[in-house]
């Protein structure tokens, strides 16, 4: 609250001579005003400095060693472990898996949320009841959704074959055609995550400001061009923010393939990894192959691919949003 | 939990700190009252709850605690991570057979079982392969063993009648005398009926595998799978018979498998002593009477599953904790646990015991089933050499490779795929 003021009540300097030494009391006051406010954050970085930069730092030191669970020597390798993942196959494989799986949920999810949220944003009798509807499966338990939808999608004796069959089309083989898959696992994310979305958007919906609707409407401007001219880019900056936490999830998704392998608690994401998942590869190296140097060269690669397609995400979404 | 919001993921991760420091201050101590405390950890169910009172009882200055898990998999996974960090795990772990050749990769962490242990303790407790298992490759005694899993076969008496097969446990033996005559007869059934014979062929393979002199293996932890002819040739036997409509193509253990139970999508199983409840659950009070069991299996006999009770240097009280080992693995305790949670023994005196021999499953047709399984556990002939790696390409490798098989993946190339997952995991 003093902050604003603490610029105008400098003492004035002395208009001559030496400058007088200021009180200890003052000292103190001017130190509270520079660094109370840096205390009162600290606490979230001070947690955020153990619990996630550094295992960030720890997990970039383990990855230049060939280091086992349990190995008391580990033995330093440089960059080894990068050099081998830059040439393994599987790697690359599920780099491909998940940003389809990514590409096949994101994208619809917020089409669909920006979507529903503008249809909330009309007239609804029981908004509330709507509102809550759409929240549902983003309430209930992810294993839950997970155990649930492998069997809707199973090969034999799941229900969406079954349904298929009855309207007269061709089975599909969900476990072992790759993109067949990967659409499946992209239900489970699509199904939790739209509602969740779509509240997101409709409250910054509801929080725009009414005039420049109002101006626009004067303008004879329609429905559809008042949505696409006015609403969208004044949400630029929600769409940012879901696109963004979108890519994260979606980069580092786990529980759906896991939970989709028809043999349970596999790592492998189908008979040929049609659907190992990044983190499913970097979790089957560190706790199955006990690898830990190479898991932790994974982890710090997916870092990375996140990073870049969060910038090229945000990026984009501001071009576009304009 | 991409949305959790900071402040409540701080909350969970303090809990979870806290209930883990809690957690490791467990590790075996004098309590105040001068009573002694030890800890043993297993999975599943050991059958161990009134046992553990009972030595409490004769042991008036000893207090137990019973850690248990209830899934095998993040059990073993939990220990290796306890082993590795030195502290953490209890006085007596149990450890699965098929985790068993992790353990012995570091058999240094763990105390010589021949040497801390009760003296009267001897190799004639036990059934001579499942005792062999327990030791690492400098002869040590890694761990007692408590229960096993000798192979028999189980089969729809209903569809095998069907076929114009004989269906009386007696009348099958002769089909399932040898791999050759099972798939000969798989071949007959799967001609009159157009209906798969087996439920998944990695559940065969994985038993001709465990036949071999050799596995994936050899003694020096050198990979045996591009030099052992054994492993080939089970590789084509089984993949010939997925060409031929054998399989009913499902996943072991997975739901569309369970569903096949219940469905009957096919005929035969192999079927280890835990089998039958798995089997009974799994096709549930419909189909009872329809399952049978005979004392039978390809080639001889099997073993999958069991486990052993270990003691790890990093107990305070390793003497105290091997005598306890050595009690609840005798064969009156085993006997017991067998009673209580149908684990079944691998001590040679309780395999002849009255109780045991009596056991009957009305399921099965009041198959006498302790009699049954009593009789399978002594055809095994010898106790396989596991290196490490050898679960990890069972279950990574070479199951996900019949799988692509069975999804229509040309033989040839699945092979590729084994030889390469393989030497991935064992470089």
């Amino acid at each position: 609250m003093s902050v604003t003021l603490a610029g105008r009540t400098r003492p004035p300097k002395p208009p001559h001579g030496a400058p007088v030494k200021p009180s200890l009391r003052e000292r103190l006051a001017r130190w509270d005003i520079k660094v109370s406010p840096y205390v009162y954050i600290a606490p979230f970085f001070v947690v955020f400095g153990i619990t996630g930069l550094f295992p960030l730092l720890y997990t970039a030191y383990v990855s230049l060693f060939h280091w086992e669970v349990g190995d008391d020597h580990p033995k330093f390798l440089g960059l080894d472990n990068y050099r081998e993942l830059f040439g393994d196959g599987q790697f690359w494989h599920a780099v491909g898996n998940t940003l389809s799986i990514f590409v096949l949920s994101s994208g619809p999810q917020i089409v669909i949320a920006v979507l529903l949220a503008a249809a909330f944003n009309t007239r609804l009798r029981s908004p509330v009841g709507w509102r809550v509807g759409v929240l549902m499966p983003y309430a209930a338990s992810l294993v839950a959704i997970g155990i649930i939808f492998s069997n809707l999608f199973g090969p034999r004796y799941g229900l969406v074959n079954s349904v298929l069959e009855a309207v007269g089309l061709d089975r599909v083989e969900w476990q072992s055609n790759r993109i067949a898959s990967h659409l499946a696992i992209a239900a489970m994310v699509n199904w939790r995550w739209t509602g969740y979305n779509a509240l997101i958007v409709l409250a910054a919906m509801r929080a725009l400001p009414t005039d420049v609707m109002e101006a626009a409407v004067v303008d004879g401007a329609g429905a559809i061009r008042r949505f696409v001219s006015v609403t969208l880019p004044m949400l630029r900056p929600t769409l940012i923010f879901v696109v963004i936490t979108s890519t994260i999830g979606g980069l580092q998704i786990f529980t759906e393939p896991k939970l989709f392998d028809a043999m349970p608690g596999s790592n492998n994401g189908g008979s040929q990894h049609q659907f190992q998942t990044v983190t499913l590869y970097l979790y089957q190296s560190a706790f199955e192959g006990f690898d830990l140097g190479y898991a932790s060269a994974i982890a710090w690669l997916l870092f990375v691919l996140i990073v870049i397609i969060a910038v090229l995400n945000y990026v984009l979404t501001r071009r576009l949003a304009k | 939990m991409r949305h959790l919001h900071k402040g409540v993921s701080f909350a969970i991760g303090l809990t979870l700190l806290g209930a883990s420091l809690a957690a490791c201050g467990g590790g075996g101590s004098t309590s105040s009252d001068g009573q002694l405390e030890l800890t043993i950890g297993t999975f599943t169910n050991f059958g161990y709850d009134n046992l553990i009172t009972e030595y409490e009882r004769l042991h008036p200055n000893i207090k137990i605690t019973h850690h248990k898990t209830g899934e095998g998999g993040p059990y073993h996974q939990n220990l290796i991570t306890k082993l590795a960090a030195n502290s953490g795990l209890e006085d007596v772990v149990a450890v699965e057979e098929g985790h068993f050749s992790d353990i012995i990769d570091k058999s240094g962490k763990f105390n010589d079982l021949n040497e801390i242990g009760p003296k009267d303790v001897t190799a004639s407790r036990w059934l001579p392969w499942k005792y062999d298992a327990g030791k690492d490759k400098d002869g040590r005694l890694i761990g007692y063993g408590t229960d096993i899993g000798p192979l028999a076969m189980c089969y729809r008496k209903d569809l095998l009648a069907a076929a114009g097969l004989p269906s009386d446990p007696e009348g099958v033996k002769s089909l399932f005398a040898t791999w050759d005559s099972y798939f000969s007869t798989g071949q007959t059934y799967v001609d009159k009926t157009r209906k798969p014979w087996f439920d998944a062929s990695s559940q065969l393979y994985n038993s001709m595998i465990n036949q071999l002199d050799t596995g994936y293996l050899d003694r020096n932890d050198k990979l045996t799978i591009e030099t052992n002819p054994g492993i080939k040739a089970a590789w084509d036997r089984i993949t010939t018979a997925i060409g031929q409509g054998q399989s009913a193509k499902l996943v072991a253990f997975g739901n569309e498998w369970k569903t096949g139970f219940q469905q009957g999508a096919f005929a035969t199983t192999v079927c280890p002593s835990w089998m039958l409840g798995v089997i009974k659950e799994d096709a549930g009070a419909d189909n009872a009477g329809k399952w049978a069991v005979t004392a039978a299996f390809p080639n001889g006999g099997g073993n999958w599953g069991g486990s052993y009770l270990t003691v790890p240097k990093q107990s305070k009280h390793p003497n105290q904790a091997a005598e306890l080992a050595a009690w609840l693995t005798a064969p009156e305790q085993q006997l017991e646990a067998f009673a209580a949670a149908g684990n079944f023994p691998s001590q040679v005196q309780a395999l002849s015991s009255p109780d045991l021999l009596s056991k009957t499953d009305p399921y099965f047709g009041d198959a006498k089933v302790g009699q049954l399984y009593a009789e399978q556990s002594r055809k095994v002939a010898k106790a396989q050499y596991k290196g490490p790696g050898d679960g990890q390409i069972q279950e990574n490798v070479t199951s996900p490779a019949l799988q692509a098989v069975e999804q229509g993946a040309p033989a040839a190339q699945a092979w590729q795929q084994v030889v390469d997952g393989a030497k991935k995991i064992v470089k």
